[in-house]
């Protein structure tokens, strides 16, 4: 344990001291090696969420007519690649708006403040928010409360007399 | 028999060298004047024991896949032979390590055993505090129900706030760009590798500190830490008076972990686990969710913050605990260590203790949030059955005004109640307020007839002291 002198008691040669200076190297090394090569792939899977490109596709929510003029109906979709486990959670939610013939907005589901799911009221034409009282009007903007945006909207099309709409990811209040 | 048991044993022993080992570290001096207060850390790792076994347990059954977790979990609740016991326990133990690793850590600060020359004890320890927080909290989400699915939305929310590189841990908290396969199997585990391997590590550090320094003798006022002559009075004192851990002090962390272990065992029994929710389904929207009861206060705070100090608070507030509390040790490691003496130290501990109750009693009640479960208010309430006065009552819910307006103790608390609005304000200060709406409610302008307005507004003039 104790400096440099081994414990026969005997000094020590400088080739001796270089010697041992070279094994505790050669040591600290090959483990930095070892933890290395099993790092990488360790890190590289960790962090594999980061590394996936972000696909997104049109899903259909539901044919033209199925949606009144001026109202606001709940749809759901599948994200654009669940996984063969993924269950109920690979389908999202969104609150679907009909303004005119051809006129459809999609809002997020996700209170801009927190992110907990909105629900509509049809006669108060407002989404309110249970955590901790966001209120939108119907077009999505902050009507009252901590939201600091309005209601993310998904892209949404009419193909075919569907209404189609582009699976977004989840919308994240970003601060830059 | 019993001789050769003995001897067994004996022959063992020395082959194993368990007494040789063991033996010094069991039987090392400790101050005499130790007593119960001492017995808080040694209960928190009694609970965490608790922990790894029934978690052990648990994963037998449990499958971290977000298409099979709640359903195991429900048959682990209510079909498993043990299955509801073991879940209460895990539950009843989680509450009762953060529990008890905060009182331990508010007795080391308000005794001063953090000063020279035991540093690096509160550290590891302050360490240790903040992953139990983490595990406590995955553990939460590992229900997969209802409520954990959104807890993770909201997750995802807090750390995209983070300057720059929120999107991206978002991303990471979520493994996707949403909810999938992956977010679950990896919050699992977290729960049960990433984070007992932290906890196992600097327990074992932490354990080892106190060995390496001794445990703290209890704080006289006047008696001062001082670095230069501290550890050399410290053994003197020991060599004076000093009594075996074993069994001299022991026995009271044996009889208090075994009392811990046996009111999360009864608990476990007679209240059971924490209820699951709605199955995880993010397409249902009829979600309420809250954390459990050790972070409600912090779910409080976001939602009483003004929205302008929000970006501010949510990353700093978890930021700057964790500065202080790792500061502690290099701001003051010397002085006084009696709380006698340290009337901030002790009134600091207050202030927390008052910050988390307060915020905690008002997380329970929430009364920032819309009551949805609010029904169109009794006839009796209303004065009329028929006319413009019971129209207006019927706007009155159908609008939403209930769901955050009360009256007569129907209805929500977000708003002001209106049992007695007539009497408050006149017909053109109620008109100005539902068309415009104000700080926290809606304008009404767009969304109402004249009409509709004019019986809401009967209907509010009615409102007043009987």
């Amino acid at each position: 344990m104790s400096s440099g002198v081994p414990a026969s008691g005997r000094s020590e040669g400088a080739e001796e001291i270089r010697r041992r200076d070279f094994l505790t190297r050669l040591c600290l090394g090959l483990s930095l090696f070892a933890g290395l090569i099993v790092a990488v792939p360790f890190v590289g899977f960790l962090i594999a969420p980061l590394l996936e490109r972000v696909v997104q596709v049109w899903r259909p929510v539901g044919s033209v007519d199925q949606f009144a003029v001026g109202t606001t109906s709940k749809v759901s979709f599948v994200d654009s690649s669940p996984l063969p486990w993924a269950g109920v959670v690979a389908r999202t939610a969104a609150w679907l708006r009909r303004d005119g013939p051809a006129q459809f907005v999609a809002f997020s589901v996700n209170c801009t403040h927190l992110g907990c799911p909105v629900r509509w009221l049809q006669d108060a034409e407002l989404f309110l928010c249970p955590c901790h009282g966001g209120v939108y009007y119907k077009d999505g903007t902050v009507a009252a409360g901590p939201p600091p945006k309005p209601l993310p909207r998904y892209p949404v099309r009419v193909r075919n007399g569907q209404v189609e709409i582009l699976t977004s990811p989840l919308p994240v209040t970003t601060v830059r | 028999m019993r001789d050769r048991l003995r001897r067994a044993w004996e022959v063992l022993d020395d082959r194993l060298g368990v007494s040789k080992t063991l033996g010094p570290v069991l039987r090392h001096p400790v101050p005499p004047t130790a007593r119960w207060y001492y017995v808080l850390g040694s209960a928190t790792l009694f609970a965490f024991i608790v922990q790894v076994v029934t978690g052990i347990a648990l994963a037998l059954m449990y499958i971290p896949s977000t298409n099979n977790a709640y359903q195991t979990l429900q048959f682990i609740t209510h079909d498993a032979p043990f299955g509801r016991v073991l879940r209460g326990i895990h539950y009843w133990g989680a509450s009762a390590m953060i529990l008890l690793i905060g009182l331990h850590m508010a007795r080391v600060f308000l005794m001063g055993a953090y000063k020279y020359p035991r540093e690096a004890n509160w550290l590891t320890g302050v360490v240790l505090f903040m992953v139990t927080i983490v595990i406590a909290f995955t553990g939460q989400l590992l229900r997969w129900d209802q409520t954990a699915v959104w807890t993770v939305a909201v997750t995802a929310e807090q750390a995209g706030r983070i300057p720059y590189i929120g999107g991206a841990i978002a991303h990471f908290v979520l493994a996707g760009d949403t909810w999938s396969g992956e977010t679950l199997s990896r919050f699992y585990a977290f729960h049960v590798f990433f984070i007992p391997a932290i906890i196992f590590v600097f327990v074992g550090v932490h354990l080892w500190l106190v060995l390496h320094h001794g445990i703290s003798e209890p704080p006289v006022a006047g008696r001062p830490v001082d670095p230069g002559t501290y550890r050399a009075w410290y053994h003197a004192m020991l060599e004076r008076e000093g009594r075996p851990f074993w069994p001299d002090a022991a026995w009271r962390d044996v009889v208090f972990g075994v009392g811990i272990i046996t009111a999360i065992v009864l608990l476990a029994v007679a209240v059971g686990p924490p209820q699951l929710d709605q199955p995880p389904d993010p397409t249902q929207l009829n979600a309420d969710p809250r954390p459990d009861w050790y972070l409600l206060w912090y779910f409080a705070a976001l939602a009483l913050i003004p929205p302008k100090l929000e970006n501010a608070f949510m990353i700093a507030g978890p930021l700057l605990a964790a500065v202080v509390l790792l500061a502690i040790p290099f701001v003051s490691n010397r002085g006084e260590r009696s709380p006698s003496r340290r009337p901030w130290a002790v009134a600091s501990v207050g202030v927390v203790c008052l910050m988390i109750a307060t915020l905690w009693i008002a997380g329970v009640r929430a009364p920032w949030s819309p009551d949805f479960s609010a029904r169109l208010l009794p006839e009796q309430v209303v004065g009329a059955a028929s006319g413009p006065v019971a129209a207006g009552a019927r706007l009155f819910h159908d609008k939403g005004c209930e769901y955050c307006h009360a009256i007569a103790g129907h209805g929500g608390n977000r708003g002001p109640d209106l049992t007695d609005v007539g009497d408050r304000l006149s017909t053109d200060q109620m008109t100005w307020r539902i068309l415009n709406g104000g700080t926290n409610m809606p304008a009404f302008a767009n969304n109402m007839t004249p009409q509709q307005l004019d019986e809401l507004i009967a209907f509010l003039k009615s409102r007043v002291r009987r």
